[in-house]
């Protein structure tokens, strides 16, 4: 438990140091395409509460200054497959954000959907020394959680504490100097493929960027799509990518789940090429220009011209009804949406108060979503846009850029109380005394 | 197909390296304005290396800025000088060594006002150059109040004691009062309050001697001499004015009258009063033999 310790305290360390240069790149490593936002931090908010406007969880301590999007290359499954192509495609990005920003950016936080992601939920106890919860005890009751095997070649990316209980009464959200004898906490763990943030650490450092924080794609739009009251209530979103559908379920403003299937977008559009016999960029275009989940008799009669290239006439002259595109795109949404059910099943999601479905990224602008996700989800379920923020360009605000937005919101607003909390005590002490011997041992 | 060609839209990593330079503030401010500096100040230095080109720069600096002198607006043609006596005038004319017409660059106005100034019978000069190119003096003269006798010699002083001018001969100003001996320059003004206190005495004072540097005695005619003190002459002198108009003291047989203990003033008189006196005192009248 103690190495989680120093990792996300080291990570913390690098956000702040890159929030004190002022200026951070955000950046949304995506399967189908790579967003960079350039942010500048003004200090503190810059409303206060008497302007009845709140400190909307940091999201006036910040701007957007500068945004890139370019298309996506090298990237497999949210995972970087071709580390030079992808290496140019961050650095298109970034260059243009940059440009756009007219200021340079050293620091980045990136957020990706890939390398498998996996929950765990961690429970510590501590009885306490003296009647009232202090944040020494905190700490050793964080310290006390018993790290589960998350097995070889993987790392933690969150742990997010989520519900303290003293005694009897549970769902605490801060149980400082409250009175009581046992504390425990209920933490959840997210872990990744660490060879994939090896990639994506050499990856950054090849752009001459330094990497100032990791989030997974599935949690950050989380935060930017549900409101306030669906992440207090309970909630999943569900975030259809190119590569991978990311999901995460929320409830008191914690996320106590997550998980990716690897499956998305692009697997619809390899579909429409193959089916149709069409290049990926044909297809590409056919289904945002005309996709759709659900057909009527009037998508019968409107006929899609595919076109080619070969100089055969009859080739190229070639069209397809919207009702056949529709139905080869059905199949495969609904697989996706099926396999997210599946997860959403093993995660106990239906014992949720509240069972709201939301539906971002690029994948939900496709025409009649909902009606299906509602069939396969259930009821309540919506599509949903990400929140605004300040001096975003119009371009940037579709619910493909969920993880972009979100991850901004993760900057200025980490969630993670784990990392308020000091130290305990006698790790610490025993790891300055072991340092303070090996000195001596090195010295004389 | 059509996009087989296309150029790669990322950026070479050169380029990449290049741009974030370039947004890098200290290097943008470097080549904005520490750059142009530095190119301008080597295209100086090397033009300016070589000793010839220097001189001839220097050169034609100072042409430009001769035919600029020289040109008709800025010449001085002649000089006025006003306020000043004739002789004042001429010598004035004399220790300023002007040769007109002269450009007013080349005036040393500060350095001229010092020698005019540093003339005895000059109070205050102004000095400026007039429209019309002509150099305007105006001086206060200073005026002679009292004539100083000291070192057989004859000075006119002004009322501050500050010299104007030599005197040949007394005569010459019989109109000014007469002050002698050393020192007594520091004092005019006292003397001349002495004179302007003396009243009826005044037809009768040869002149006002300094004494040891410290004290004044009014030399009267007819041999006579009034000491004064050193503080309080004035009062002093008003009150042997007054035993004269009460006693007619001076017009009697007195040498000298001595007031420098002011509570006891004191006479001396001639050789032949004192005898008369010493024989009007004694019953027979030649005990003195």
């Amino acid at each position: 438990m103690t190495d989680l310790y120093q990792s996300q305290r080291a990570m913390r360390r690098m956000r702040k140091a890159a929030m004190d240069r002022g200026v951070v790149a955000i950046l949304d490593l995506g399967t189908s395409k790579i967003s960079c936002l350039v942010l500048r931090f003004n200090g503190p908010a810059q409303f206060s509460e008497a302007d009845g406007i709140g400190s909307m969880a940091g999201q006036s301590s910040f701007r957007v200054i500068g945004a890139g999007t370019t298309q996506s290359r090298g990237v497999c499954f949210g995972e970087i497959n071709a580390m030079g192509e992808t290496e140019r495609a961050i650095r298109t990005a970034v260059q243009q954000a940059q440009k756009m920003a007219g200021v340079r950016v050293d620091h980045a936080i990136v957020c990706f959907s890939g390398a498998r992601p996996r929950s765990y939920g961690l429970d510590g106890h501590v009885e306490l020394q003296g009647q009232v919860v202090s944040e020494q005890d905190i700490a050793q009751a964080l310290a006390n959680c018993d790290v589960p095997d998350i097995g070889e070649g993987r790392e933690v990316i969150h742990a997010h504490p989520v519900n303290f209980a003293l005694d009897h009464r549970t769902g605490l959200t801060d149980p400082r100097d409250q009175i009581g004898n046992r504390l425990s906490v209920d933490m959840h763990l997210l872990s990744i493929g660490s060879d994939e943030v090896q990639n994506l650490l050499y990856c950054i450092k090849r752009c001459d960027l330094e990497l100032a924080g990791l989030a997974s794609s599935a949690y950050v739009s989380g935060r930017a799509a549900l409101v306030e009251d669906e992440q207090e209530l309970g909630a999943a979103c569900i975030d259809l990518g190119g590569g991978s559908t990311g999901l995460s379920i929320f409830i008191k403003k914690h996320m106590i789940y997550a998980d990716a299937v690897r499956m998305g977008g692009d697997h619809v559009t390899s579909d429409i090429s193959k089916g149709l016999g069409v290049p990926m960029s044909v297809a590409e275009r056919i289904k945002t220009f005309h996709g759709g989940v659900v057909a009527t008799g009037m998508d019968d009669r409107e006929m899609i011209e595919i076109g080619g290239d070969t100089g055969d006439y009859e080739h190229d002259r070639r069209t397809v009804s919207r009702a056949e595109l529709i139905g080869i795109m059905r199949p495969r949404v609904e697989e996706m949406l099926e396999e997210v059910r599946l997860r959403l099943d093993a995660a106990g999601f239906e014992h949720l108060p509240s069972q709201k479905i939301v539906l971002t990224g690029g994948g939900s602008q496709i025409p009649g979503l909902d009606g299906l996700a509602s069939r396969i989800l259930g009821q309540q379920v919506r599509l949903g846009r990400p929140l605004r923020i300040q001096g975003l360009p119009q371009a940037t605000t579709g619910p493909a850029f969920a993880g972009s937005v979100g991850l901004s919101l993760f900057a200025a607003h980490p969630q993670d109380e784990w990392w308020d909390f000091d130290m305990p005590n006698e790790v610490y002490g025993a790891r300055t005394l072991r340092r303070t011997m090996r000195w001596f041992k090195d010295s004389w | 197909m059509p996009h087989l060609n296309r150029r790669d839209p990322a950026p070479s990593r050169l380029s990449y390296r290049l741009h974030r330079l370039w947004l890098t503030p200290l290097f943008r401010f470097f080549m904005r304005s520490g750059m142009p500096v530095i190119v301008v100040a080597l295209a100086a230095w090397a033009y300016l290396a070589n000793e010839e080109r220097r001189d001839a720069l220097m050169l034609s600096l100072s042409e430009i800025r001769q035919s600029i002198e020289d040109r008709p607006e800025f010449m001085v043609k002649l000089m006025a000088i006003d306020g000043a006596s004739t002789e004042l005038g001429q010598d004035i004319r004399e220790v300023l060594p002007v040769d007109f017409p002269v450009s007013s660059f080349d005036l040393d106005l500060d350095e001229m006002h010092r020698t005019i100034s540093g003339l005895d019978a000059v109070a205050k000069a102004d000095l400026r150059v007039r429209p019309g190119g002509i150099l305007q003096i105006t001086v206060t003269e200073r005026e002679p109040a009292i004539v100083w006798r000291v070192h057989d010699q004859l000075e006119l002083l002004d009322a501050t004691g500050h010299r104007v001018a030599p005197l040949e001969t007394r005569g010459d100003r019989p109109d000014l009062p007469l002050i002698a001996g050393i020192g007594a320059d520091r004092y005019v003004g006292e003397a001349l309050e002495l004179y302007a206190a003396a009243g009826p005495l005044q037809p009768r004072i040869r002149g006002l001697m300094r004494v040891g540097e410290r004290r004044w005695t009014v030399v009267l005619d007819q041999n006579q001499m009034i000491l004064l003190p050193e503080k309080g002459a004035v009062t002093a002198l008003l009150r042997v004015e007054a035993l004269h108009t009460a006693e007619d003291m001076l017009a009697r047989d007195v040498r000298a009258v001595d007031m420098r203990q002011p509570g006891r003033p004191t006479l001396r008189l001639s050789q032949p009063a004192a005898q008369d006196l010493l024989y009007s005192r004694t019953p027979d009248g030649d005990t003195q033999g």
